[in-house]
């Protein structure tokens, strides 16, 4: 029976013949990532034996350095945990420390065609990489890494074909927004990206679209595998066997959506949900902004920074408005800092800050005060999410994010980039 | 698997789309397990809790438990509930109930099949339902053999606890 990616990727880590909408698959996990929260107390239970050490991660992420007793409590167990099992993979404060499905993907730990959970929602992040991943709750995680083994019911496939290519000034970002704009949430249901187009997009924006898969209420996000990402693979995790998995040629879609990337303008959500929220960025010009915010898994990647770079440089924030850069890892700070974007978002006033969840999640480095406006590219405008709940988040790409720093109302970012969109 | 695999109550009946906002109000979300189980349906069906009996049987439609993460699936266990079919179940709403060992099965037909207070037997040996007033009997949709495991030990901290994979703990959530 021909499937979807996502099938094909269930099936064989099953040791089924097929998956089908509907099915239950019971999985071999080949990647295990734990995060800091994980280990918070109230989730974290000792482990007494472990499946595989090699298959586990650990990254410290949303709480690094440690904000409060609690959070280097958290990742004092984390790192007792590590020590114990001999796990290799723990990314602790440090060079090697990043949001963890950031981390993923620069080092290439989800690999093609295998399955990785976290307890972490924007796990889908690692679909850029042709990888079933999923966030799970707290006890699927220990029985993740103690058994070796995830279940999921399989849903159905929503296609979408790609084609023609982003104009300058338009993003990943802007590709989301589209999607979560016109199609909604996608709840149970799997997406998954290909087409000729698909072929234009960076691996940085690909990390973009598929965690923002999170915010569709997907169960997985999954692109296609392509030249791009095996020449990543090789480049970042050489020793690794992958399995890039393609779709069979007539395995049975929900619906097949084709978007000609061309077309996309930039696009803001409105505050207090990311779907059926979005507007042409000209619709909310002029809104006032105390704040911009461009990070977290979905925008924290090298591409993200050297945008912001690029629209401020030789410019200044505006005054009464502040800039916080937040990248994904530090592997991508020190990127930045040998790029010059760190110098040049610093001159420009904006404040570049170590990696973490930070401002995402309002917890350090830049949450919002009552009734105080922010434009953020990163995962989620709900309300209270960044800071104060009476405060409101309106979402963005970097781009729109970095020009309206500039002026301090939300501006087109148009006039930026050569072949204007505006 | 035990013979205790043959449950039956009275059913309690309810329509497409139960969310878990219905099961777990939103201002019960931070009180403790036992206070949840005490606000299961309080807005839409207060005299459930009122009047449904240990063992008692709820029958749902389409995407039943549809919504949050929340531990709703957690709160019909601690009511008291035994055992819930429906048409089809929201995905992450069966997550929690394996994780938190309730038993929650599909079953194509169910809605129809049985009227408000009836009483619905079900046997997971063989994957059947029964109504006792009609005699139909209806197949359940058995689940893999790892997630009733787990379903009916109590969830999965019970289940990697009884394996020595994870060390026991007083203060379990639940
Ligand atoms: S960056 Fe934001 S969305 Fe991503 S893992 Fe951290 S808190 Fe979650």
């Amino acid at each position: 029976m021909p499937m979807t990616i996502t099938e094909k990727i269930l099936a064989r880590a099953g040791g089924e013949a097929t998956m089908r909408p509907g099915d239950l698959a019971v999985v071999d996990v080949e990647t295990a990532v734990l995060m800091d929260m994980t280990f918070l107390p109230e989730g974290w239970r000792e482990v007494l034996k472990l499946h595989d050490p090699s298959k586990v991660v650990i990254a410290f992420d949303h709480l690094v350095p440690a904000p409060t007793v609690q959070a280097a409590t958290a990742h004092a167990t984390g790192r007792k945990f590590a020590a114990r099992f001999g796990i290799e993979r723990l990314h602790d404060v440090g060079l090697d420390q990043g949001i963890a499905h950031a981390v993923v993907a620069d080092r290439g730990y989800a690999i093609p065609g295998t399955v990785l959970v976290n307890g972490d929602s924007h796990t889908c992040a690692a679909g850029a990489f042709n990888c079933a991943a999923r966030g799970v709750g707290g006890p699927d995680m220990l029985y993740a890494i103690t058994m070796g083994k995830a279940w999921f019911r399989v849903g159905e496939t929503i296609r979408y074909d790609f084609t023609g290519a982003l104009r300058p000034g338009v993003s990943a970002k802007d590709i989301f927004l589209y999607i979560a704009g016109t199609h909604g949430a996608h709840v149970n249901q799997n997406v998954e990206y290909g087409g000729p187009g698909m072929g234009t997009l960076s691996m940085n924006g690909r990390r973009t679209l598929a965690t923002m898969g999170a915010e569709l209420s997907a169960e997985f996000t999954i692109f296609e595998p392509d030249d791009l990402l095996n020449d990543y693979m090789r480049q970042v995790n050489p020793l690794t066997v992958t399995h890039p998995t393609m779709p069979d040629p007539d395995c049975v879609y929900r619906e097949r959506r084709t978007i000609d990337l061309g077309t996309l303008e930039p696009l803001v959500a409105l505050p207090d949900a990311v779907v059926n929220n979005s507007v042409p960025v000209g619709q909310v010009e002029g809104q006032h902004i105390d704040q911009a915010f461009v990070g977290s898994c979905a925008n924290g990647t090298l591409d993200d920074l050297a945008v912001v770079a690029h629209v401020v440089k030789g410019r200044r924030v505006a005054k009464g408005t502040r800039l916080i850069v937040t990248p994904g890892t530090q592997t991508i700070y020190l990127a930045a800092l040998k790029a010059g974007y760190v110098e040049t978002i610093t001159a420009a006033g904006g404040i570049v800050t170590p990696a973490t969840c930070g401002a995402c999640v309002g917890g350090h480095l830049g949450a919002i005060g009552p009734d105080e406006v922010c434009l953020t590219a990163s995962t989620r405008n709900f309300k209270g999410r960044m800071g104060d709940p009476s405060a409101r988040i309106y979402m963005g790409s970097p781009a729109t994010c970095a020009a309206s720093a500039l002026t301090g109302v939300i501006t087109h970012p148009g006039s930026f980039f050569a072949g204007d969109v505006a | 698997m035990s013979g205790s695999n043959a449950l039956g109550g009275k059913v309690w009946k309810f329509g497409d789309n139960i969310n878990t906002d219905l099961m777990l109000p939103g201002p019960w979300l931070y009180r403790s397990a036992e206070e949840q189980a005490k606000a299961v349906f309080i807005n839409n069906r207060p005299e459930f809790l009122r009047e449904m009996q240990p063992g008692d049987v709820i029958i749902g439609g389409f995407n039943y438990g549809m919504g949050s993460s929340r531990p709703a699936a957690r709160s019909l266990r601690n009511a008291g509930v035994g055992f819930l079919l429906a048409e089809a179940l929201n995905g992450l709403f069966l997550r929690n109930c394996v994780n938190f060992g309730f038993r929650a099965f599909e079953c194509p037909g169910v809605s129809t099949a049985f009227d408000e207070g009836d009483r619905a037997e079900l046997s997971i040996d063989d994957w059947t339902a029964t109504n006792t007033r009609t005699g139909q009997t209806l197949a359940v949709t058995p689940i893999p053999s790892m997630l009733l495991e787990m379903m009916l030990g109590g969830g999965v901290l019970p289940m990697l606890e009884a394996k020595g994979l994870i060390a026991r703990h007083q203060a379990q959530a639940g």
